[in-house]
């Protein structure tokens, strides 16, 4: 559309490709900068909290389940700060207790509940009889049920291989943890051995032979997994922005 | 290959081609077949995993039929299967035609792109059903599906925006802004989300840069987008081409064209924390997201008035044409949806609809009211187009179909209307003691009889697309339904008349 007045005409863009392309890069660009680079630059984005840790190699390897079985389709990692879900869940969920998951697990939808904070909350043996069939314990539950995952041995030549990837990323994994990693695993999943190093590496670590197999399954790593989540802080003793304010 | 018959003398803008000019077509046809396929498929896969979520038995119990590997398959269907296929199809048609120009680099890149494209696509589904994913919704394929994608979309913004830098009119038309738009945006969408570590090259297992915060926000700033460009840009595009076309009337406004196509693209991509609403992103980021979102009520109305608005003087046309009814009614649901997303996005209201069915309601009315509608009238439009054939094998099954898919829909959102909301006020309810009132189990069973209806509607739009085959396949075949025609209204007699 030719326009008679002088100064910027849109007719310049629609008959120019390049500068349609270049002009549109840049106007779809600048919403996800200005949102997401002061997220890596601000501190106060992320908490500090004590006791947030790396999870140990059965924890590691029990997310990695808890992916690829997805989940996170139907689960949230996130409780927020309301009366009911704090009421239901515990205390609402900080930054910093996710920062060492690669990729975040808040979910979108509670199809099943939170599992924020579900470490803890109930026995091994009932995750494990709860994960082989949900409905023999919540009887109006629609969950799939994992049977197979109970005797299914656990694939972890590679440990150490992904807690090495988990440090390039950015996870804080010493030397001695990826050396480790296999042992530790092991130890994890063996209350009766030594796991005094196992405990100083990972503390608050669930030892147990979770599903009762000799061997490591899938199942022992992904309750291991569940039963650590959201018990990491103490919030006992910690204090929110808001109540130090008060 | 089809002829080519450009006359070689041919200059950019003032040469006129020749009326019998006949653009690629076969790469095209590849395109609309795999939709149509990929269409049923993924609709078939939706109601499954529906029908999972009211039966948990037809989990089956096996580790590659549970609801969590399956629904990954069915959202990559639907979106990137019969979505991509469709936007390859209807793109890369139209733009030859806005352009008068053949494909840059020739039909033989554009099937090139077909077969990778649905490789990738095959590839991906049998992925997460063994149990390879990245765990991010939308964007779930692993990092060696990623590079192969990447490599088949920068053919594809080549081929395109290379047809539309040798095109043989002097002004880019709008189509091909939106076009543009969605395929430069998904590109940077794709690379920027998938930026991952493999644990070894052998091996599918990648992590991600980022976490936690940071992850979350990459993820939904692609996540939304996916939706802002993939979805709607992208189907703009399809819009502005087939609408114009099919109603024979002009676009309605140019001005709100450009206004509304820069506005959209400049708004949409801020509008991802709304899905992280009072989680542990910081609340400005929050308070950005849910502005953003409330502004692009805005220009995603002036779209959809640009759409509806262009059957001025067209409108008796809605009677006799339902192909022309699938892509007005589209633009109705693009600016239903597109007033219910803006709403939701408002933190008080988000508190309430955050993880419950209303999101998943929101978004099928946006996908199946528009982006599978649009995409029936544009496929509709092209077969008879694309396989040389009169006319339609019965419009008569085009209305069965629409009527079919459109009671489907109703039965959906209306189910997840009130699954969602009933279910957000059932967490929040307390008894006159002070106690929850409602354990969370006893909100699931509450869901059931949504979930049936939500099932039954998933069925009436799968029978619906079954409709659209059977009527495309008869089409093709050259074949014509003896049936009542549409009667031509006394309005266009009496302009007939004069």
């Amino acid at each position: 559309m030719a326009q008679e007045k002088k100064g910027f005409s849109h007719d310049l863009i629609e008959r120019n490709t390049l500068l349609l392309i270049v002009l549109t890069l840049i106007t779809v660009s600048i919403g996800g900068l200005v949102q997401i680079v002061p997220l890596f630059t601000i501190e106060s984005t992320i908490e500090k909290v004590d006791g947030v840790r790396p999870y140990s190699p059965l924890e590691v390897a029990g997310q990695s389940i808890y992916i690829r079985e997805g989940c996170y389709n139907c689960h949230s990692m996130q409780i927020r700060p309301f009366r009911d879900e704090v009421e239901r869940y515990g205390h609402y969920s900080l930054a910093a207790e996710s920062m060492y998951d690669h990729p975040f697990q808040w979910g979108s939808k509670r199809t099943g509940p939170d599992l924020a904070r579900v470490g803890g909350k109930y026995s091994n043996d009932w995750q494990v009889a709860h994960l082989v069939n949900p409905r023999a314990v919540v009887p109006e539950s629609i969950m799939p049920g994992y049977a197979w995952m109970k005797d299914r041995p656990l694939n972890y030549g590679d440990i150490s291989d992904v807690l090495k990837t988990l440090r390039v990323v950015g996870v804080p994994y010493t030397d001695d943890q990826i050396k480790n990693a296999k042992a530790d695993l092991e130890a994890q999943k063996n209350p009766d051995g030594d796991t005094a190093a196992l405990m100083k590496r990972y503390p608050k670590a669930v030892v147990a032979n979770f599903t009762g197999n000799k061997t490591v399954t899938e199942m022992d790593a992904l309750v291991a997994y569940l039963q650590v989540l959201g018990t990491m802080v103490d919030f006992t003793k910690y204090q929110s922005p808001k109540q130090l304010q008060q | 290959m089809t002829s080519a018959t450009l006359t070689s003398g041919a200059t950019l803008g003032s040469q006129r081609v020749s009326e019998d000019v006949r653009y690629y077509e076969d790469a095209i046809r590849l395109f609309v077949i795999a939709a149509t396929f990929w269409g049923v498929v993924g609709f078939l896969a939706g109601t499954f995993i529906a029908l999972q979520l009211a039966f948990p038995a037809l989990n089956l119990g096996l580790e590659w039929t549970s609801f969590g590997r399956l629904r990954p398959v069915h959202t990559s269907a639907v979106i990137f299967a019969f979505g991509g296929n469709v936007l390859f199809a209807t793109s890369l048609y139209s733009v030859q035609r806005t352009c008068r120009q053949f494909l840059f680099g020739g039909e033989g890149l554009t099937k090139f792109i077909f077969w990778n494209y649905n490789i990738f696509i095959v590839l991906a589904a049998l992925s997460y059903v063994l149990g390879y994913t990245q765990g991010k919704e939308y964007a779930e394929p692993e990092w060696i599906l990623d590079l192969h994608l990447t490599v088949i979309w920068v053919l594809y913004a080549i081929q395109f925006a290379g047809t539309v830098m040798t095109r043989r009119e002097s002004h880019i038309y709008v189509a091909n802004w939106f076009f543009l738009a969605f395929i430069l945006t998904v590109a940077i969408l794709h690379l920027g989300n998938n930026m991952n570590v493999p644990v070894s090259w052998t091996g599918m297992k990648s992590y991600p840069f980022v976490s936690g915060v940071q992850s979350a926000m990459v993820q939904w700033w692609y996540g939304h987008n996916a939706v802002g460009f993939f979805l709607t840009a992208g189907f703009l595009g399809i819009m502005y081409y087939f609408v114009p076309k099919r109603a024979e009337r002009p676009v309605y406004s140019y001005r709100l064209s450009i206004v509304h196509f820069w506005t959209l693209i400049f708004l949409y991509i801020w509008a991802g924390p709304h899905h992280l609403h009072y989680t542990s992103l910081p609340d400005w980021a929050q308070t950005l997201g849910m502005t953003f979102s409330v502004m692009l009520w805005m220009p995603s109305w002036g779209g959809m008035i640009n759409g509806i608005m262009t059957l001025s003087g067209a409108w008796d046309k809605l009677r006799t044409d339902p192909v022309l009814r699938f892509l007005v009614s589209s633009v109705a649901f693009y600016g239903m949806s597109t007033f219910e997303g803006p709403l939701m996005s408002v933190k008080p209201v988000n508190a309430l609809s955050h993880y419950t069915d209303w999101t998943v309601g929101h978004v099928h009315s946006g996908a199946l009211g528009w982006v599978a509608f649009i995409s029936f009238g544009a496929l509709y439009f092209l077969v008879p187009v694309l396989w040389k054939r009169s006319q339609l094998y019965s419009l008569r099954l085009v209305s069965y179909h629409f009527w079919t898919a459109t009671v489907g829909i109703v039965l959906y959102i209306t189910a997840m209307w009130v699954s969602g909301i009933m279910q957000g006020l059932m967490w929040r309810a307390y008894d006159n003691l002070g106690f929850l009132q409602y354990s969370f189990v006893e909100t699931v069973a509450a869901m059931h009889p949504f979930y049936v209806i939500r099932a039954m509607g998933g069925v009436l739009f799968v029978i619906g697309s079954l409709i659209m085959v059977y009527n495309l396949w008869r089409t093709a075949k050259g074949d014509v339904r003896i049936e009542k025609p549409y009667a031509s209204t006394p309005h266009k007699a009496a302009v007939g008349a004069a």
